[in-house]
């Protein structure tokens, strides 16, 4: 017993200086996950900020300069273009010069005293989709607010039932605190999956991997020496980012740390698994790495960290419940916005830490009973 | 005939290399049905909870209006506490919820008011399902009122058209753009890790004691490789059309022309790549950070770049994903603007000299 | 003289950058080749021959001095030198995934042969090289020797004035290097080429016209093999012994002061001293050895060492014995019917063979014989597809995870932690091995004086030359003290010298009770061997001691063949179809 532990730990240390020493798995470690954590952090974002606008104002009355004033005061619009005529809407948005053109027509305030509802159109460039259905979002709000104050100064009553919506978890809607504590999730898997995606395969390569086999360790001895330092690089990466998420994101971190950190865990145990059984089926590392590709782009895609997985397809949505990146976002998100304990996780914890089980057993069986 | 050799030499290799094979063919298929199938922002089947605290004949037409629509589905609670349960658990995306004197406030004098309470934490789809809710509310009010022998009409109304893609389908955008990630993938990760691949299997140092010039070597290797991509952008091309129903309104012909010019530029990136990694590990890293991923995520594809920090915004200029992605929903979705492709296209141009500029420069018939 | 440079460097200086550190790669090279001959470069590893090579093919730019191909000026036209000469680099530069013809289109094309001239120069190659009937075959499906003569094949698509070979010979069987030089003297003879040749084995440098013996960057000597062999005169001399056994006789001889060198050289030991006069040997040897000293004409080997080894000192190893639970003669290794397929492809053929504790035993053969597979199974690493292997009494692919600290061993191409410093290697192979703590600093400390790697100790091991990575592999494999040493290729690579040291290491373990099974494609190793087995394409020829293997192949033409010659003649018989099994 005493002597397996020394063999584990000699395993593991030496596997940590193999990756830390290299100056390729070095870049890999650090470089890819802080381009990543900017590049998330700040361009990946469905918010809506200065959304390029032109005004065909045809009324020019103080109602519609309100509505207009409005419009172009909110940060989500920024205005491009005022124009003058029918034929400039086209070209404006044909050529991607403003996404929207709003257009009060003539009789804009004679429509609105007259108490007949007063149109104003929108004309939004549908070429990405979900930016068209946000501008929508954004315009509406600003049309229910004016069309309240009007009828208030009006001593109109109001409409017979209002709407008091209200977010949950995340009142301002803010798609940053959506975005980041995934990229937790996101990086970890990543750089656990390549370091131990690497690490057989890297031995095999270098033909060590042999040497190691002849001398008296166990497989499973092989499994937790090597699995060692994916999950430490895991953790400490994964705190980095959770401490960024935290301090530099400003995402309020509102459950139990605890319950967080057992989820990394287990998400890490998973994730070393399909490293290493990926490392074990692979001969070099081009083949590892070409592996790990592979199955990081769908596990990315069909985990919801970017689309909601509720809208996919039946069959592909099977598909996610093996993907550990799934249940982790969920305990993430659940920890940091939703103020989530153990006790709500449960359910999301056994799933990884099932995968972790079977992945980590298949890659020690491979260990001896891959041919070359 | 030296040309005509690598050339050869280079088209033999890609057909019995089942892995070029893959990357250009069977890569683009997964991807495509992967972010076609898998990715969708448009919000379908909201579960929406729906609390009724008095029933009665209001309150039935509101939660039917709820259920008239093709955007929720609406399951009924008994009370705002197993609701709101639910809600945390994630068995529903939110909660309307009708207090018991509904029916009495909204006869009277003030408002009624309707409690709505979304999951916020993926803000996107939150934001879909607060515009969807209003939308029901909407139209409710107007009929309530019209049942009730008034026209009943907010002082402004909204009319929204949008344009080029009325039906709001995100698969009409996420489709088209992702060509030019599968492209920037062919061209740039395939190419540059093929050079590395001569340069780790020792032939690059057979092929330069020939008398080959580097240029021919160079034009062998990216001909074969621009006919592979451009069959795997017909190929996603077709794809989009008949399987993802993708209407296509710009010309065909004109869509071939700028996607070949941007092959260009990618094979351009792939080439550049090359001069510095000499083996298909650092290439194919080089290739990840520096062409994959800003594809996707600062060309435009998914995220608006007008709405990325500035400094984020100054960068995406130098991702030439990010003028073919214009080009791309472009003339999908809107036809053959002129004006748009011509700018981008321009743009494409200048970065295809630029990159064989410096390729050219960097590439020496040497081994140093 | 009569003959006019086919290539002339000029006070050559070339530098390398690596890690930041300027490297001299070559130092003040001048060298001259002349047209019509064959000049071969010569060197241990990291001398500077394949730079030198793609110096001369314009592939690389002196940092100094001149070079001028065929009166051309490299540096000013480098194109102009790559339309006449031929140049094979060290991996024959063959695409694998094209067929031979293919390959040798795309050469034609490259080097604009024209259309009608092709058939003719391709069926002259191909009765020239042999590969007639594998025209169709990718070339990535050819053998070792198959692919030399391919690639050489290639540079010769037109004729060129100059053929520039990097190590052709590296890792090719015996009879593909005695053909590939057959083809080499008929172009030199027939056609007029001059030929620049580089390569590792010494005993090629007899065949040369011209050797340029290199070292570190320098140019130590050119001239005829025979200028360098010449001034060896009355220093080489023979010694055997009735009594003693050829290894432990080497072994005492090498540990004289007045010796240079001292291999085993078929079954005698051949002696170079520092001056012209025979060894004393009654300092290491008892009087009753009835020794015979013969003094023997010197070769270009000889030469070799004596310019190389200077100062060099050897600490004489010393290995405990190792404990025992067998007596010396028991059967320790024992292998029978075996095979290995993978898919269609038998790499084993049903081989059988045994080995006695406290035998050297060798594995004789070329690349791709399946020396290795046979080894990686006897080690557990393999699954047989057929046979039974056993190891110390047991199956390794079965036994415990305890049985395998019985036994070391080298994998190929010395697989070390390349990150790791040497003391970090020695102590992770140490625990792996489970010695406790005390246990493993004594045995870290005695790897590193044992195997003089003292002052390399937080080195890192990928930054040790060839020889060092190879010493610091067998002291991994030996930390643990293990009865039976698995050693594979360990001498691959490595230069003479290196070459000479290791087998004194094997043999002080032979001696202190180690059984040691070896691979090795290096024929002249196998007189170290007590016994060996030749494979060949997966099947074992023959097997027995070194004597009685070379006592076969006896006639009046060779009366006294080598070990090359018996093993040429087995392979040819073999494919004569009578096969002589083991």
């Amino acid at each position: 017993m005493r002597q397996s532990w020394q063999r584990i730990t000699a395993l593991a240390v030496k596997e940590l200086l193999a990756v830390l020493k290299d100056k390729r798995s070095r870049i890999v470690l650090v470089v890819p996950p802080l381009l990543q954590l900017i590049v998330f952090g700040y361009a990946a974002t469905f918010d809506l900020n200065d959304i390029p606008v032109a005004i065909y104002n045809q009324d020019r009355s103080a109602p519609s300069r309100d509505l207009v004033a409005r419009i172009v005061g909110s940060p989500h619009f920024h205005l491009s273009a005022y124009i003058d005529h029918d034929g400039q809407i086209a070209p404006l948005i044909d050529t991607k010069e403003v996404l929207v053109v709003v257009h009060l027509g003539p009789r804009f305030t004679a429509d609105l005293s007259a108490g007949r509802p007063a149109p104003v159109q929108v004309i939004i460039d549908g070429r990405n989709s979900n930016t068209a259905l946000l501008v929508q979002g954004y315009l509406r709000e600003i049309v229910r607010d004016i069309n309240l104050s009007w009828a208030q100064r009006k001593g109109q009553p109001p409409p017979l039932a209002s709407l008091q919506v209200r977010p949950w978890f995340n009142s301002n809607l803010a798609s940053r605190w959506f975005i980041v504590p995934g990229i937790v999730g996101l990086l970890t898997l990543v750089v656990t999956t390549i370091v131990t995606a690497l690490s057989v395969a890297r031995e095999r390569e270098a033909g060590t991997f042999d040497q190691l086999l002849v001398t008296p360790m166990r497989p499973i001895e092989i499994l937790i020496g090597k699995s060692f330092p994916g999950v430490a690089i895991g953790a400490i990466e994964g705190s980095f980012i959770l401490v960024m998420a935290t301090y530099w994101f400003e995402v309020p971190l509102r459950g139990s740390v605890g319950a967080l950190y057992l989820g990394l865990f287990l998400f890490l145990l998973s994730a070393v698994g399909i490293g290493l059984t990926i490392s074990s089926l692979a001969v070099t590392q081009q083949q590892a790495m070409l592996g790990a590709f592979l199955f990081l782009v769908p596990a990315v895609i069909l985990s919801g960290f970017a689309t909601p997985i509720a809208n996919m397809p039946d069959t592909v949505q099977l598909l996610t419940y093996v993907n550990p990146l799934r249940y982790f976002l969920i305990i993430l998100r659940g920890v940091f916005l939703e103020g989530s304990s153990y006790s709500d996780l449960y359910e999301y914890y056994w799933p990884m830490a099932l995968v972790g089980l079977t992945t980590l057993s298949f890659a020690g069986w491979l260990f001896r009973h891959r041919l070359s | 005939m030296r040309l005509r050799g690598m050339i050869r030499k280079e088209s033999l290799q890609i057909l019995r290399d089942p892995s070029s094979i893959a990357i250009a063919f069977v890569l683009p298929v997964i991807l495509l049905l992967l972010f076609g199938f898998g990715v969708s922002l448009d919000a379908r089947d909201i579960r929406l909870a729906l609390v009724v605290e008095a029933p009665d004949a209001n309150t039935a037409s509101l939660t039917g209006a709820f259920r008239g629509s093709a955007f929720f589905i609406p399951v009924a609670y008994a009370s705002i506490q197993e609701a709101e349960q639910a809600l945390m658990s994630h068995e529903v995306d939110g909660i309307a919820w009708l207090r018991s004197d509904f029916s009495e406030r909204l006869l009277g004098p003030g408002d009624a008011p309707i409690g709505v309470f979304v999951n916020g934490v993926d803000a996107n789809r939150a934001r879909i399902t607060q515009g969807y809710v209003q939308g029901v509310w909407q139209l409710w009010l107007a009929s309530y009122a019209r049942e009730h022998g008034t026209v009943l009409h907010p002082p402004v109304e909204l009319d929204p058209r949008v344009w080029f893609n009325p039906a709001v389908r995100s698969r009409n955008f996420l489709v088209p753009g992702l060509i030019a990630v599968i492209m920037t993938l062919t061209g740039a990760m395939l190419t540059s890790m093929v050079v590395a691949r001569e340069w780790e299997r020792g032939t690059m140092e057979a092929l330069m004691v020939t008398p080959v010039r580097i240029w021919e070597v160079t034009v062998g290797k990216l001909v074969p490789y621009f006919v592979l991509g451009m069959g795997g952008m017909l190929l996603t091309v077709a794809m989009a059309l008949w399987v993802f129903d993708v209407p296509l309104r710009g010309s065909f012909w004109l869509l071939t022309a700028t996607a070949a010019l941007f092959m260009i530029v990618a094979l351009g990136m792939g080439l550049l790549i090359s001069t510095v990694a000499r083996n298909q590990f650092v290439a194919g890293q080089i290739a990840l950070v520096a062409t994959f991923l800003p594809a996707f995520i600062l060309s435009g594809f998914i995220f608006q770049i007008s709405s990325m920090p500035s400094a984020v915004q100054v960068v995406t200029h130098i991702v030439p994903a990010r003028y073919f992605v214009a080009i791309l929903q472009t003339l999908f979705a809107a036809g053959d603007v002129w004006p748009v492709i011509l700018t981008n296209s321009s743009a494409l141009l200048v970065m295809a000299l630029v990159f064989f500029g410096l390729a050219r420069r960097k590439t020496r018939k040497r081994l140093e | 003289m009569s003959h006019s440079a086919a290539l002339e460097f000029e006070r050559l200086c070339k530098f390398f950058v690596s890690d930041g550190m300027r490297v001299a790669a070559l130092t003040d090279v001048s060298i001259a080749a002349q047209a019509g001959r064959i000049t071969g470069l010569i060197g241990p590893d990291a001398a500077g021959k394949t730079t030198l090579m793609r110096l001369a093919a314009g592939l690389l730019l002196p940092d100094r001095g001149e070079i001028r191909v065929l009166g051309i000026d490299v540096v000013a036209a480098p194109l102009d030198v790559q339309a006449a000469v031929g140049y094979m680099p060290q991996r024959f530069g063959l695409y694998e995934d094209l067929s031979v013809q293919e390959n040798l289109e795309l050469y034609a094309d490259l080097h604009g042969v024209v259309a009608r001239q092709r058939s003719e120069r391709y069926q002259e190659l191909m009765h020239m090289t042999g590969l007639g009937p594998f025209t169709g075959r990718l070339a990535g499906r050819l053998s070792g020797g198959m692919k030399q003569k391919l690639g050489l094949a290639c540079t010769l698509v037109r004729t060129p004035r100059l053929l520039l070979l990097d190590e052709p010979t590296v890792g090719v069987d015996p009879v593909s290097r005695r053909e590939l030089w057959g083809i080499i003297n008929r172009l030199v003879e027939e056609e007029g080429l001059s030929v620049l040749l580089s390569t590792a084995y010494l005993d090629e440098a007899e065949r040369c016209d011209e050797v340029v013996l290199m070292h570190a960057g320098r140019v130590l000597g050119q001239g005829s093999p025979r200028s360098f062999s010449d001034p060896m005169r009355g220093r080489a001399f023979h010694v055997s012994s009735p009594t003693l056994a050829k290894r432990i006789l080497q072994n005492r001889i090498a540990a004289l002061p007045e010796v240079v060198d001292a291999v085993v050289d078929g079954e005698q030991v051949r002696v170079v001293t520092r001056e012209a006069k025979p060894p004393e040997l009654g300092a290491v040897l008892a009087n009753d050895s009835q020794v015979r000293i013969q003094a023997v004409a010197p070769v270009f080997e000889d030469a070799f060492v004596a310019a190389l080894k200077t100062g060099r000192s050897f600490v004489e190893p010393e290995f405990s014995q190792p404990d025992r639970s067998t007596k010396s003669g028991d059967v320790v290794i024992e292998v029978s019917g075996v095979q290995r397929r993978f898919g269609e492809f038998y790499a084993v053929k049903d081989v059988s063979f045994s080995v006695r504790r406290g035998e050297v035993f060798g594995l004789l053969g070329a690349n791709g014989a399946g020396k290795s597979t046979t080894f990686r199974m006897l080690c557990g690493l393999l699954p047989a597809t057929a046979g039974e292997l056993y190891v110390a009494g047991r199956d390794l692919r079965r036994a415990p995870a305890q049985a395998r600290s019985r036994l070391g061993y080298m994998a190929q191409r010395f697989s070390l932690y390349v990150n790791l410093t040497v003391r970090e290697n020695l102590r992770f192979f140490a625990s792996a091995y489970g010695l406790d703590r005390r246990r493993r600093r004594e045995r870290v400390d005695w790897a590193l004086t044992t195997f003089e790697l003292e002052g390399y100790g937080n080195t890192r091991s990928g930054e040790l030359s060839l020889g060092y990575k190879q010493r610091l592999a067998m002291a991994a494999a030996l930390m643990h003290e293990p009865e039976i040493l698995f050693l594979d290729e360990p001498t691959s690579g490595v230069d003479p010298l290196a070459r000479r040291e290791f087998w004194r290491r094997i043999v002080a373990l032979a001696e202190a009770g180690v059984t040691v099974l070896v691979t090795t494609h290096f024929m002249d190793e196998a007189n170290y061997c007590d016994r060996l087995a030749i494979m060949s394409a997966g099947a074992l020829l023959a097997e027995g001691s070194p004597a009685e293997l070379k006592a076969r192949f006896r006639s009046a033409a060779q009366p006294s063949p080598t070990m090359e010659d018996a093993f040429i003649q087995l392979i040819e018989r073999q494919e004569r179809g009578d096969g002589l099994a083991a």
